[in-house]
């Protein structure tokens, strides 16, 4: 449908105060206050959380497929840099 | 029993339990998916006060009657509902406004009534507040999206406008029993509601840039169980599962 339901937005929900807010969908909105309110009604209805963002899909900045092999495969042999060589103290937690 | 507190009762029961039959018929056709899925969370949170209402009336009642009783087997005469909560869906903007006057009333009844000295009233008020308050956020955004909005959206708030404002001077009408109870600080007396209503509203439509009808005769009757022609045909849609299965069970 040629579509008369308004530009697609990102939904991201912040579970409790100090994590992460995670993408969690889209959905349809003419404005920012009626985005915010569908966030709330489609994302939020079953205790998922205490926070939401919501950002217009067209100002969000993606890479696309074809930069996958200069962007993300010069790290594949660089092993190093993962934390693996280290001990991680008990005291430590969730890293 | 409490007669009065009873009908008082009742009358906030069937405020929320009318409208919210009237919003589930968007169920599966709200104008895309996700207003679809508001106004049925809308309804519901509706549905939930009206069974928490229906309960506490049957139990003034004291007759052994249980919610479902008291939703599904009584006749229309006996539902005092105001009359906009019957009032048919029409389009989204009526849909809307309709929602608007009344989740503005709600906003300002269910404050007061969350002070009652009835702790059962004033606890089924306090729980109901926040819904009513992200109601009144969502129908007041829409009403000033149709008013602010294309010459068609325009045109069809002001056309509910002018179907449904004769349905408003019903919110504060109000009855000496009501007053008796208001006065025991128990019940909220309606007709106290009406400036901060008619303020709120007023700013609403004039934001929305929608006239309002010169001529308006205020419509009057629901609250004496004397309906328009919807209501039948309303109840007889919600009431036709437990009349011919009595004994069903969900």
């Amino acid at each position: 449908m040629a579509d008369s339901q308004g530009p697609m937005w990102e939904v991201f929900v912040q579970k409790k105060a100090g994590q992460p807010f995670v993408h969690c969908g889209n959905l349809h909105a003419y404005d920012k206050e009626m985005a915010l309110q569908n966030a709330r009604d489609l994302y939020t209805r079953r205790g998922e959380g205490m926070a939401l963002w919501v950002v217009q899909s067209s100002n969000i900045v993606s890479s696309s497929p074809e930069d996958i092999g200069s962007f993300f495969e010069p790290s594949n042999d660089k092993i190093f840099r993962h934390p693996t060589f280290y001990q991680i103290p008990d005291g430590v937690g969730h890293m | 029993m409490s007669s009065a507190l009873y009908n008082y009762t009742l009358k906030l029961a069937d405020d929320k339990l009318v409208l919210a039959q009237r919003l589930s018929a968007w169920t599966g056709h709200g104008p895309f998916l996700e207003e679809d899925l508001a106004l049925t969370n809308i309804a519901l949170d509706l549905f939930g006060t009206a069974k928490s209402l229906l309960e506490y009336a049957a139990k003034i009642e004291g007759k052994g009657r249980t919610e479902d009783d008291l939703a599904f087997f009584r006749n229309e005469r006996q539902f005092t509902n105001c009359l906009i909560c019957e009032q048919d869906n029409g389009d989204y903007a009526k849909t809307i406004l309709r929602q608007a006057f009344t989740d503005s009333f709600d906003y300002l009844l269910y404050n007061q009534l969350a002070k009652s000295k009835d702790e059962t009233l004033a606890g089924i008020a306090a729980k109901a507040i926040k819904e009513i308050t992200y109601h009144k956020r969502h129908s007041h955004s829409w009403v000033n999206r149709f008013g602010n909005g294309t010459d068609e959206s325009k045109m069809r708030l002001q056309n509910a406008m002018n179907e449904l404002w004769r349905f408003t001077g019903e919110f504060f009408e109000t009855t000496d029993d009501d007053k008796e109870l208001s006065k025991q600080g128990i019940a909220v007396d309606f007709s106290t509601l009406k400036g901060a209503w008619e303020k709120e509203i007023l700013t609403l439509l004039q934001t929305a840039n929608v006239a309002i009808p010169l001529d308006a005769y205020m419509q009057t009757g629901g609250r004496k169980g004397i309906h328009t022609e919807h209501l039948g045909f309303l109840l007889s849609e919600m009431q036709v599962l437990p009349r011919m299965l009595p004994d069903a069970k969900w």
